[in-house]
């Protein structure tokens, strides 16, 4: 067994201080890894930016108190003024309510398709790595299978399809909103059910899981103590950078019109009403471009971050 | 005296890490006669690997670095010089095998051929003969049908033999000197047996001197001519191996030879094994003054104060403490 | 020794691991990685069990523990066959049976505290009866293996390797179990720090009374901690010897190849050393007959074909081989 050789020997060129008790230091896991997240100076800057664009979007309406569809023919296609900071569309409405209001719904939709990914990407990705042999052949099968269905026609075409049938449910809004989650969250788990696959499968053969099945450890108590929290860092990663890709989703189909009513502003459905006027109003499809832009680009750069304070090489 | 081969003096080789400043090894002098073995011991994070790659210039720089010191090959000093002048000296003068037999070796060449590159590079010679060479050289270290195993990949081979390609590919070139890094660590003890007479033989035929880094004082008792111990970036104590395991002065050398349990001694003569109390200090913030004060139970104010420099109790025989 | 005064019998022990492969993921060989092994431990003693890469200690020990599902043998422990336990049987024999683990690195879950570590099987086996018996109780294991109460509430990156170890032992004591199966505790440790653990492990034997299957491939560590030894070679056990006897006449040829093979921390001692040749063949296609029987200096033409017994050649010295006692 290769195991039986001496372990910590060869320790002492790459980390030569490995073996000591560390001190004046953060100690918790934790601690840890907002340590080595500082240091990450591209990552922190981006979590300053997000933090505020999520400050803007959530308390904007109240220092910005401008109606999202105030019509007003006489400002149409204005450029940015002190009257409205950023603009107006063609029919003269705000368009800093207007982002601010369709921010809220951008990133929420992100965050929640996110969720919807990651729990359904470590249910399928824990029972796989856990169960092992027919129950795990089949359900990789099943992320095969949704892996190499193309994304995007897939979602024009759920979306198409229930968008009526929710809606007369759940209202325009709300129905929008769900069936956009479920369908973008739906489509985006399979990562994540491959990593935490992985990641069962290595951690279910560590002594310390053995040492808990010695102990008399319950399936569930292994699982939920042991193994899980220690498959947890690269979710994070992949949960963030899923954040990302279910805002350019959103966006895209809002872009295509298939995302919500028209008279909701979304970033999405405002750069698509903007396309037209490209040439006579650039403001109009700039700031919409930017929110995204920064909003995906910084939620990267944050993932990055992560990746390296949460490698678990560096944790265990 | 005749001009020794290799003569480290001073030596230290810091890192810079995020935690600050690891003082891996700091100041260390150690020499290397032709032809013979010396054994250099210690536990993990002695310095005593670093100490080995930092006399090929393997030390990845940054974070590593050159503090102090000089390392001296054949009257040359080896820290000014750049990459280029060092790859004359890297296998052709110098050579190094690892402990891990597995990673040491890319899987996705044959033996042959990577034996064949190292005798190409520094032999001027064709493909052709160089393989004929790499061959040669692995029936040198006993390996059964060289003709054959010659275009086998690394993972057809075993540990053991996996390290006597190693054996192989370090003395294409025959060097003078060849550093051994834990060479039998991740092997069993019968395999360890093997390796160990190989490289016996090896050094018989070629002639050429042996740096053996080691924890395991047994592997250092029955093949160096010389021992050096290490703790915590410094030497402690360097003498004839006679010398240091019948009459060892430094007391983490006396305590790492009594905390070891013997074969050949019944259980009623060792009912207890002597430990050494606490554990190795840090080497980011090394305490003043001798470095293993904190364990040693002769310890006085004096030891905790100023670095007890090295010197001769016995010819050939030194030691790193007041007492 | 008969099988009532011993605390443990192993009976023809087996496991074997399939291999499978091809398209259909069929069983296309088999590792024998545990191929009949048999031995008593009688309660208090410490038997080592030595043996090089491969050889199955590893694999014996967790079968043992049913952390690996035995292919068939049985294990008795205090007269109730291990192998038949089911749910509550099963439990119970965790707080009878425990196990230290080699690597202190992997063995730890780096997101507890070691106070959560420690005190994981008082939550699992309701050991405490409140919060503060708890926390008075994993104050008290960590002080049996000599660490600090406020280590506590640090997590383990912050311990050396030593100091895990530690853990790992008041991790095991937690249940008092009877056994502890040892698998290589000191082999990832440095010399000065093996020194401490072995004494801690003979202390808290003596303080509890605790019986040890102690699996290493250090051969001194293994003869100095043990009572007696079995030596086991390709999934067997081929002899197995009050310890001092081991050392001093081994019977079989392999164990005493092993013994001479242990370099000696001396240069005065000089010894016939016994070379085996090659490597530890593969335990997938292990040779007929005697396994050893491919490296052996005396084996003879029948070895590769007839299967020797482990048999008592002397009182408490048993020996599997045609020539040999």
């Amino acid at each position: 067994m290769a195991g039986s050789t001496p372990v910590s020997l060869s320790a002492d060129a790459a980390a030569p201080a490995a073996a000591q008790p560390r001190k004046s230091r953060p100690t918790t896991p934790a601690g840890e890894a907002w340590r080595r997240f500082r240091h990450h100076r591209l990552a922190v800057a981006s979590a300053v930016i997000l933090l505020a664009l999520f400050a803007i979007v959530a308390l904007g309406p109240f220092l910005w108190p401008v109606p999202i569809n105030e019509i007003d023919f006489s400002a149409k296609l204005q450029g940015p003024s002190w009257a409205h900071p950023l603009g107006t569309d063609d029919l003269g409405q705000d368009l800093l309510a207007r982002l601010i209001y369709g921010g809220r719904i951008s990133l929420a939709v992100g965050l929640a398709a996110m969720i919807v990914a990651v729990v359904v990407g470590i249910l399928v990705g824990a029972i796989s790595g856990m169960a092992s042999g027919r129950v795990d052949a089949v359900l990789m099968w099943v992320t095969d299978l949704f892996l190499s269905l193309p994304l995007l026609p897939l979602l024009l075409l759920l979306t198409y399809l229930f968008r009526d049938s929710v809606k007369s449910v759940l209202g325009p809004e709300g129905g929008a909103f769900v069936l956009i989650v479920v369908v973008i969250g739906g489509l985006r788990w399979m990562q994540v059910a491959r990593l935490v696959r992985a990641q069962f499968l290595s951690l279910r053969e560590k002594e310390f899981v053995e040492a808990a099945r010695a102990l008399g450890a319950s399936k569930p108590r292994l699982v939920l103590h042991h193994i899980l929290p220690n498959a947890l860092g690269p979710v994070i990663v992949a949960g963030t950078i899923d954040v990302a890709a279910a805002i350019i989703a959103e966006s895209t189909l809002s872009f295509l019109g298939l995302g919500f009513p028209s008279d909701i502003p979304t970033w999405g459905s405002v750069l698509r009403d903007a396309k037209d006027y490209l040439d006579i109003a650039p403001h109009w499809v700039l700031f919409p471009g930017a929110a995204i832009f920064l909003a995906v680009i910084t939620i990267n750069f944050i993932g990055d971050g992560l990746r390296d304070a949460l490698d678990p090489r560096r944790v265990l | 005296m005749a001009e020794p081969l290799l003569d480290i003096q001073g030596l230290k080789t810091w890192f810079k890490t995020d935690d600050g400043l690891v003082r891996a090894v700091d100041g260390v002098d150690l020499r290397i006669d032709r032809g013979e073995t010396v054994g250099v011991v210690g536990e993990s994070g002695c310095g005593k690997t670093v100490t080995a790659r930092s006399v090929l210039k393997l030390i990845d720089m940054p974070p590593g670095r050159f503090e102090a010191g000089r390392i001296l090959w054949q009257g040359r000093d080896l820290i000014p010089l750049d990459d280029a002048e060092m790859n004359k000296i890297r296998s052709r003068e110098i050579a190094i095998i690892f402990q891990e037999p597995m990673t040491s070796l890319n899987p996705v060449y044959s033996v042959g051929e990577q034996i064949a590159e190292v005798i190409e590079l520094h032999q001027n010679l064709s493909r052709k003969q160089a393989l004929v060479g790499a061959a040669d050289m692995l029936k040198l270290v006993n390996i059964p049908n060289p003709e054959r195993r010659v275009h086998d990949y690394p993972h057809q081979f075993s540990g053991g033999m996996r390290q006597r390609v190693m054996i192989a590919m370090a003395l294409s070139c025959q060097p003078k000197l060849l550093i051994a890094d834990e060479p039998t660590t991740a092997l069993d003890v019968t395999i360890q047996a093997q390796i160990l007479e190989l490289m016996q033989e090896m050094k018989e035929r070629f002639g050429m001197a042996i740096m053996l880094i080691t924890h395991a004082m047994g592997v250092v008792a029955e093949t160096a001519q010389r021992v050096v111990v290490m703790y915590a970036g410094k030497v402690v104590e360097e003498a004839p191996v006679g010398a240091l395991f019948g009459d060892p002065r430094h007391p983490y050398t006396q305590g790492l030879i009594r905390s070891i349990p013997r074969v050949d001694r019944s259980a009623g003569q060792q009912a207890r094994l002597e430990s050494i109390p606490g554990t190795v200090p840090s080497l980011l913030d090394p305490p003043p003054g001798c470095r293993f004060a904190a364990r040693c139970k002769y310890a006085m104010e004096i030891c905790t104060q100023a670095i007890p420099p090295l010197k001769e109790v016995a010819p050939g025989h030194r030691v790193a403490c007041v007492l | 020794m008969s099988e009532e005064e011993a605390l443990l019998s192993v009976r023809d022990l087996k496991k074997h691991f399939a291999v499978s492969g091809g398209i259909f993921s069929r069983e296309v060989d088999r590792v024998y990685a545990v191929d009949g092994v048999s031995f008593d431990i009688a309660a208090g003693e410490t038997l080592g069990l030595v043996g090089e890469s491969g050889c199955g200690k590893s694999t014996t020990g967790r079968c043992i523990l049913r952390l690996i599902e035995p292919s068939s043998g049985e294990v008795w422990f205090k007269g109730t066959d291990v192998r038949k336990m089911g749910g509550t049987a099963l439990r119970a024999l965790r707080r009878d049976m425990q196990i230290i683990f080699q690597d202190p690195y992997a063995s730890l879950n780096p997101r507890l505290t070691v106070g959560a570590i420690v005190g994981e099987a008082l939550t699992i086996h309701n050991l405490a009866k409140s919060r503060r018996e708890h926390e008075e109780r994993v104050v008290q294991l960590l002080e049996t293996v000599g660490l600090q109460p406020d280590h506590l509430r640090r997590f383990p990156h912050e311990f050396s390797g030593g100091q895990r170890q530690r853990i790992g032992i008041a991790r095991a004591l937690a249940v008092e179990p009877k056994l502890i199966v040892c698998d290589e505790p000191v082999s990832a440790l440095d010399v000065s720090i093996q020194a401490q653990v072995i004494n801690l492990l003979e202390d808290l034997q003596e303080k509890f009374g605790l019986t040890y299957l102690f699996i290493a491939h250090d051969l001194s560590v293994v003869e100095h901690i043990s009572t007696r030894i079995a030596v086991m070679y390709l999934g067997r056990v081929v002899e197995i010897a009050p310890s001092r006897e081991l050392y001093d006449t081994p019977l079989h040829p392999y164990s005493e190849a092993l013994l001479s093979a242990v370099p000696i921390p001396d240069p005065t001692v000089k010894r016939q050393r016994i070379m085996l040749q090659g490597d530890v063949p593969n335990p997938i296609r292990p040779p007929s007959g005697c396994h050893f029987h491919t490296r052996c200096p005396i084996a003879k033409p029948d070895c590769a074909t007839r299967v020797p017994e482990l048999r008592e050649s002397k009182p408490g010295h048993w020996v599997s081989c045609h020539y040999r006692g």
